[in-house]
């Protein structure tokens, strides 16, 4: 339970001081939403200040694309209904309210998400918010409904920033494939990396990771203190590790995905990104729990309200499996692993390696599963009932085939065609049903590991830090995609808990992070070890100079950045 | 070609069975409940010869007010588009949530059927483009669905006077939870097509009974008893021209001892007279298709009804790979026992079989085989009763009131009060006679207080809903029996003075004659016995004693 005066504590943010703060020279406001372990320094902050902040550092780094859509009008308003909570609690001798308080009274603040600017992915439904899914497909869709994730974040009084980029239907690895161009990574544009030897930034700009590359821009470019991702086979952790973000992917189940528009419905989970472990925990307290609108969501454990600041991970047993010493992986990157994994154990976490031998069959066993259920859940955008139609209407079936070309962008249409044939009565057996049968080893090996006492496996995130855009396009998605879900895929299969932690910079300047996979409905356990982590790290916050010159926004792909019309 | 095959060909060819035949006396039978049978032609062709094969796939409606998958009503003939949710219309991000109500249904209809119950069925996705089906695929359970390998036990009705009855089995493979589409309009004036998504995810029952059926009259048989045990449970409407119940059949034709022929699906078929009709028509061009050397063809085809032929539908099962896929958005369907319902269960997310098996209620056999062995009224009898929708309660209401006997109240329901209802197009429950006022009308008869024809002028007056009792209306009407010998004496020998040439020469059946004169003068009310009497007496008195002489 939190008491008010602890509540008052969340919006104590200062602009200067605490973790993250050095660069913000920019003025922008730069801390965790969390309870902050350390006091923190300088003013308070309210509501409609830390709205305008946001939207004005969302427009300063527009050339990131990292946004679909930005709802300023709507933000303000939430911001300053959040500030008359703010002030109207604060002249009442309030109650203690709990986290779970669904419709506290309109003069209390309603708990610690209460006036924090958040940013939704583009694939969450929003009511009356345009939701395009980064396709024409969906150009001009306004769905009707919110998403539960989105709407229990706006019932806690959180205010909603605007939609962010991502790749077509959340079907990539990059944040490079969606219809409104790229994700740049805002730490492309750091001190960290540009002031390194030969960097030049309108050029050398590096990738977000995907598809989730838009929330993460918009969390690491200080844009929001949290956002809502997708993670499927590794879209929340992918960016949050390219973006030096903390990005949990929960245990499905544990998330509604009612409004999420799907990618593979059995692997979808919605993911938070922000920038502490706290900060996850906070928000996963919010956003778990059963929804009679999605069958698939599971009884929540029982998990306090916040994170201890004394951690003890003595007991812990952390298990390093070796079969992600997979080729490719940087040298960096291992080392990281190496040094974090050391780490552990000097903390007093025993460190023992494990197997999970069918991990290498992850990734093509994922193609066969994910392409159809795509398959199966694109057939739904035929152009009747919404979305983009076709003018072609020779048939019904002409209008289908041109509506679906015209709508969806090459990706989209190659995983439809490979699902549908995998789907084939002829090719079930052989593919389908073998993909499932993988994917059950795949769980078997990671429920063995837990079952010998293993809590929580240390893994990379990706195989190295972000890539250069230019580099990046020299393979097609679906190569990049099973090079760059590598590590995170499998956990998907097997429906754990996984958390990507910044754990150091790249000799390049750029975030390198680890993983940390769970057990299920353990998620409060792996963000502790996640927090333990982080106070260890010291992982440098982003320095953004206070404007980007004019020079790299022109060289930058034309931010789609609108304010939608409500 | 076979001995059989070619005589039953020629048979089925020439449209009339020899006499004697002895399968051809067996195959005179009617569905027990149509109004008209079957032209001589289709019921002759009905032969139960063992080489013609009929299965059935039947979607029953279930008897919901909401939808399997969403919280939209579910309402025949409300106005387009107006009952459809967001999942109804499969927009993006909304997600299945099962209806209790309709697995209930399932289970009890499972039940009935002497199904298997499974504990645990799986969900799947059957992939095809059609306008009406929003998600480009509809949920169904093709892999595990919630019952398997039950019996429908049917009996029909035959022989000249439709009066024997004859038990036969038809089995049930599964029965599997699915949605029902949208509607499709074409307009090809405008050469548009509309879409009405109020049955888009309605919940189905598909039934898949085995091939064990031999003709029509058997399928419809079968069907009708499927209608009456799905009302009797509640888990169907079961009208099939509302499209609350929709039966597609299967049929083929292959010569004994050799494996099933190619079958061709009949669709398109919305009473159980047109099913008959369907099948029939199908069996007997199969037969000459195999006959004239060729083969059939794997096919869907539609019955027409106005020319009674079935012609070929667009064929697409041919081409169609539904692309199966399991669900993932339901989590397997588990059933439970009070005995095995996990702890701290939420006793509204639970489904208890051995519950709702207690609470199955009396089926359509059991009652007729009830109404014949309480109250010792014929076969043929139960079966009219139980067709009918009330008309068991109503006949039981009026035996508890009256002290007739229930042999001569099966005849009054029968014919006279279910021959007014029919006529006017009511149902038992609009009937504006009650079995009160029935049992009391029926009182006085028993009392002698009325003739049976002037019981009959009684019923016709509280038909009219006056609201009087049928005391008050034979008190009203002077409709009381007349038993005044003098009374009717004078009445007798009016009668006697106006037919003096019947008088006579009396032929054999004068007498009848002359009762029935009697019986129009006193508008029926003269006592019946006493009458006779008197006209005997006077008839056979000689003739001069007469005062005319």
């Amino acid at each position: 339970m939190v008491s008010p005066g602890q509540r008052q504590r969340h919006l104590d943010l200062g602009t200067g001081g605490g973790r993250g703060c050095e660069g913000a020279s920019s003025g922008a406001v730069c801390l965790c939403l969390c309870r902050c372990p350390r006091p923190c320094g300088g003013g308070r902050v309210s509501p409609t200040e830390l709205c305008t902040r946001c939207l004005e550092q969302v427009k300063r780094t527009g050339f990131l694309n990292a946004f679909v859509t930005v709802t300023e009008e709507q933000a303000l308003r939430q911001a300053s209904e959040a500030e008359r909570r703010f002030l109207e609690g604060r002249s009442l001798t309030a109650s203690p309210l709990t986290h779970r308080d669904r419709s506290p009274p309109p003069g209390k603040p309603r708990g610690p998400l209460d006036g924090i600017p958040f940013s939704v992915k583009d694939n969450f439904c929003t009511e009356n918010i345009e939701t395009t899914c980064a396709s024409h497909m969906l150009k001009g869709y306004f769905p009707p409904y919110t998403a539960t994730v989105v709407q229990k974040l706006l019932d806690q009084g959180a205010v909603l920033i605007g939609k962010t980029n991502l790749d077509e239907f959340a079907m990539g690895a990059g944040s490079t494939d969606g219809v409104f161009g790229p994700v740049r990574n805002p730490w492309s544009y750091s001190a960290q990396y540009r002031e390194r030897p030969g960097v030049d930034p309108r050029s050398d700009w590096v990738i977000t990771g995907g598809s989730s590359g838009g929330s993460a821009a918009a969390v690491a470019s200080l844009g929001s203190f949290l956002a809502l991702g997708s993670d499927s086979g590794g879209s929340t952790r992918n960016p949050g590790a390219l973006c030096g973000l903390v990005a949990l992917k929960p245990t499905y189940g544990l998330l509604s995905r009612h409004g999420l528009i799907p990618l593979v419905n059995s692997m979808d989970v919605p993911g938070i990104l922000v920038r502490s472990a706290d900060d996850a925990a906070t928000a996963l307290g919010v956003l778990r729990g059963l929804d009679v609108r999605d069958s698939t969501t599971i009884p929540p454990p029982a998990a306090p309200p916040h994170l201890p600041d004394d951690i003890d991970i003595a007991r812990i047993r952390v298990g390093i499996p070796k079969e992600y010493h997979a080729p490719g992986l940087s040298a960096e990157t291992l080392c990281q692993w190496g040094r974090v994994a050391d780490l552990l154990e000097r903390g007093g976490a025993s460190v023992e390696q494990v197997s999970l031998p069918h991990t290498q069959h992850s990734i093509v066993c994922y193609h066969v599963l994910c392409t159809a259920e795509v398959a199966s859940n694109m057939a739904r955008f035929d152009g009747l009932q919404y979305g983009h139609r076709s003018e072609v209407n020779d048939s019904t079936e002409a209008l289908y085939a041109a509506t679906c070309h015209e709508g969806f962008n090459d990706v989209v249409r190659r995983r439809i065609l490979a699902g549908n044939y995998f789907l084939l009565k002829r090719n079930y057996e052989r593919y389908f049903m073998k993909a499932q049968k993988v994917r059950r080893l795949i769980a078997q090996d990671f429920a063995r590991v837990f079952r010998d006492g293993v809590d929580v496996l240390l893994t990379p995130t990706t195989l190295g830090d972000a890539v250069r855009y230019c580099d990046f396009i020299q393979e097609d998605n679906r190569t990049r995609s099973a090079q760059e879900d590598v590590f995170t895929q499998p956990v998907n299969m097997a429906g754990l808990p996984a958390v990507t932690v910044p754990t150091a910079l790249s000799s390049r300047g750029l975030p390198i992070s680890l993983q940390l996979i769970g057990r299920a409905s353990h998620d409060w356990q792996l963000l502790g070890v996640a927090k333990w982590l982080e106070q260890r790290l010291e992982f440098p916050a982003i320095q953004l100079p206070q404007d980007v010159s004019q020079a790299e926004r022109e060289a930058g792909v034309p931010g789609r950045v609108r304010t939608s019309v409500l | 070609m076979s001995t059989s095959l070619s005589s039953c060909s020629s048979r089925s060819r020439s449209a009339s069975v020899q006499p004697g035949s002895p399968s051809a006396a067996s195959a005179r039978h009617w569905n027990s409940s149509a109004s008209s049978p079957t032209s001589p032609t289709s019921s002759r062709s009905a032969v139960n010869s063992p080489w013609r094969v009929v299965g059935l796939e039947i979607h029953a409606q279930i008897y919901a007010s909401t939808k399997l998958f969403s919280s939209s009503q579910v309402c025949f003939s409300s106005p387009p588009n107006s009952s459809v949710s967001f999942f109804d219309a499969a927009l993006p991000g909304t997600l299945p949530v099962l209806n209790r109500r309709c697995v209930e249904a399932a289970v009890m209809t499972g039940l009935a059927l002497g199904c298997t119950i499974n504990k645990r069925s799986l969900f799947d996705r059957k992939h095809y483009f059609y306008a009406d089906l929003p998600a480009g695929y509809q949920i169904t359970q093709q892999r595990l669905p919630i019952a398997v390998g039950g019996r429908l036990s049917y009996s029909h009705l035959v022989g000249r006077k439709r009066n024997q009855v004859v038990d036969k089995n038809v089995r049930i493979k599964q029965i599997q939870l699915e949605q029902d589409s949208g509607k499709s309009l074409h307009d090809s004036y405008r050469s548009q097509t509309l879409i009405d998504l109020n049955r888009a995810g309605v919940g189905l029952m598909e039934l898949v009974l085995e091939p064990d059926m031999s003709c029509g009259e058997e399928a419809a048989a079968a069907v009708r008893e499927l209608q009456l045990i799905l009302q009797a449970l509640g888990t169907c409407q079961g009208n099939m021209s509302e499209g609350q119940l929709r039966v597609d059949a299967n049929v083929s034709v292959h010569r004994p001892g050799e494996p099933l022929g190619v079958r061709t699906e009949v669709k398109n078929i919305n009473s159980a007279r047109f099913l008959a009709r369907a099948i029939d028509y199908e069996l007997q061009r199969q037969m000459a298709v195999v006959e004239g050397g060729g083969t059939v063809l794997n096919e869907t085809r539609a019955f027409d009804f106005k020319s009674g032929q079935t012609v070929p539908m667009r064929d697409k099962e041919g081409l169609q790979d539904y692309r199966f896929m399991p669900e993932p958005n339901l989590p397997p369907l588990i059933l439970y026992e009070r005995e095995t319902v996990p702890a701290h269960t939420d006793p509204r997310q639970v489904v208890l079989v051995d519950q709702l098996q207690e609470q199955l209620p009396e089926l359509p056999r059991v009652t007729r085989d009830r109404l014949v062995t309480t109250y010792g009224i014929l076969p043929e009898h139960s079966f009219t009763l139980v067709n009918e929708d009330g008309l068991v309660d109503y006949f039981v209401g009026v035996v508890q009131q009256t002290r007739a006997e229930p042999k001569k109240v099966i005849g009054w329901v029968l014919n006279d009060l279910l021959g007014l209802l029919k006529q006017q197009c009511l149902t038992v429950s609009q009937s504006p006679v009650s079995p009160n006022a029935l049992a009391e009308l029926l009182d006085l008869l028993e009392a002698g207080s009325i003739s049976s024809p002037a019981a009959k002028l009684v019923l016709q007056e509280l038909w009219k809903g006056s609201g009087k009792s049928a005391k008050h209306i034979v008190e009203e009407q002077g409709l009381g029996l007349m038993r005044d010998r003098s009374e009717i004496q004078q009445v007798c020998r009016r009668v006697i003075d106006s037919h003096p040439d019947e008088v006579e020469y009396p032929s054999p059946n004068v007498l009848n004659k002359l009762i029935g004169q009697v019986r129009k003068q006193t508008k029926g009310r003269a006592d019946p016995q006493l009458v006779r009497a008197i006209l005997e007496e006077e008839l056979s008195r000689p003739p001069f004693h007469g005062e005319t002489t």
